[in-house]
């Protein structure tokens, strides 16, 4: 095979592949009639942890809990739930962890101030630094002292085949 | 002299962090802490599994004055199988009703299930849809709640109960409930 010729396939390939990993889990039979508010338990499912892979949310995971939870979603919001009563009502049961982009509140300020604190502390330094380093007067060259010259002397001559 | 604190200072934090780490490293990841604890038991009504041998239970049967568990099972939950001797044991004891919630499963393989193993429960409830299992917040059978008297929920396990578990965590926790609440 020729390597332009390889090279298409390849890229063909990728893009034959790149639309599924963003298909989500949802199945078809899942989904509400109403566009606006299938569109808001996409929202909300995207931001609702699975609790059997941790890492993926509800949105992604096939996992039944997983499913269980955004039939549940659309259950609430059918009902006339907000998005907040939604979350809030997962939340209830399954505590922060289920939401996979931490609250702001007590216990996780220094998560979310921690980086901006550490940030600030390292421009702080370089400023300091900068700073200290343009306020020292540069030492001026001092001419070599006549011990220092025949030592130096001595050693370029030792150096000479 | 200059000082050469500052040198140190990255040595310093890595310690801090490699601590930090360590001690993270020796949690597991996949225990979440429950959001219940503490909480009153969610409202629920349960039917007995189809054809099975005990009644159904709902919260009222929690709020007896007596610390009662909650056990939560599969036919399909292959670790079940694993606790279900210490459960068995638990129940034989008669020191605390054991419930069990049997968590979206189909009543053919539960019964089935509860036959080959034993079934001890004082009640089990059979959770099909798995709405009730939401509301108390199980995300991976087994799981075990301890409830005091009041139908607080008091404790959370998770995972099976195997090895010298119920000896040295879930009995001595019943026990202190017991005293706490008084029977």
């Amino acid at each position: 095979m020729t390597r332009p010729l390889f090279a298409v396939m390849a890229v063909a390939l990728l893009l034959a592949v790149l639309p599924l990993s963003s298909a989500r889990a949802v199945n078809p039979d899942e989904m509400l009639a109403d566009p606006a508010l299938e569109h808001r338990a996409r929202v909300i499912s995207r931001d609702l942890r699975c609790l059997v892979c941790q890492n993926q949310s509800i949105d992604d995971s096939d996992a039944g809990l997983a499913k269980d939870l955004r039939v549940l979603v659309r259950e609430r919001l059918k009902a006339g739930d907000s998005n907040e009563q939604v979350i809030d009502y997962v939340v209830a049961r399954y505590g922060d962890f289920v939401l996979l982009k931490p609250p702001v509140k007590g216990s996780t300020l220094v998560l979310w101030a921690g980086p901006a604190v550490v940030a600030l502390f390292g421009i702080l330094a370089l400023i300091l630094f900068y700073r200290r380093r343009r306020a020292a007067t540069p030492v001026a060259a001092q001419p070599l002292s006549p011990e220092e010259r025949a030592r130096l002397n001595k050693l370029l001559e030792g150096d000479a085949p | 002299m200059k000082s050469r604190l500052p040198y140190l200072l990255p040595l310093g934090l890595f310690l801090v962090l490699a601590l930090y780490f360590a001690v993270g490293l020796t949690k597991d990841p996949k225990i979440i802490p429950s959001a219940l604890i503490d909480k009153p038991a969610p409202e629920f009504t349960l039917p007995p599994v189809a054809g099975g041998k005990t009644p159904g239970f709902a919260t009222a049967d929690l709020k007896k004055g007596q610390v009662s568990i909650v056990n939560v099972f599969a036919s399909w939950c292959v670790p079940c199988r694993a606790e279900h001797p210490e459960i068995n044991k638990l129940a034989k004891m008669g020191i605390v009703p054991v419930y069990g919630l049997n968590y979206k499963d189909t009543p053919q393989a539960a019964r089935a299930w509860l036959n080959q193993l034993g079934d001890n429960y004082t009640a089990t409830g059979a959770d099909e849809s798995g709405r009730v299992g939401i509301d108390w917040g199980v995300y991976g059978v087994p799981e075990t709640f301890i409830v005091d008297g009041a139908g607080r929920i008091r404790f959370k396990h998770v995972g099976p109960i195997v090895g010298d578990k119920l000896e040295k965590e879930i009995l001595p926790l019943i026990r202190a409930i017991q005293k706490g609440t008084g029977k």
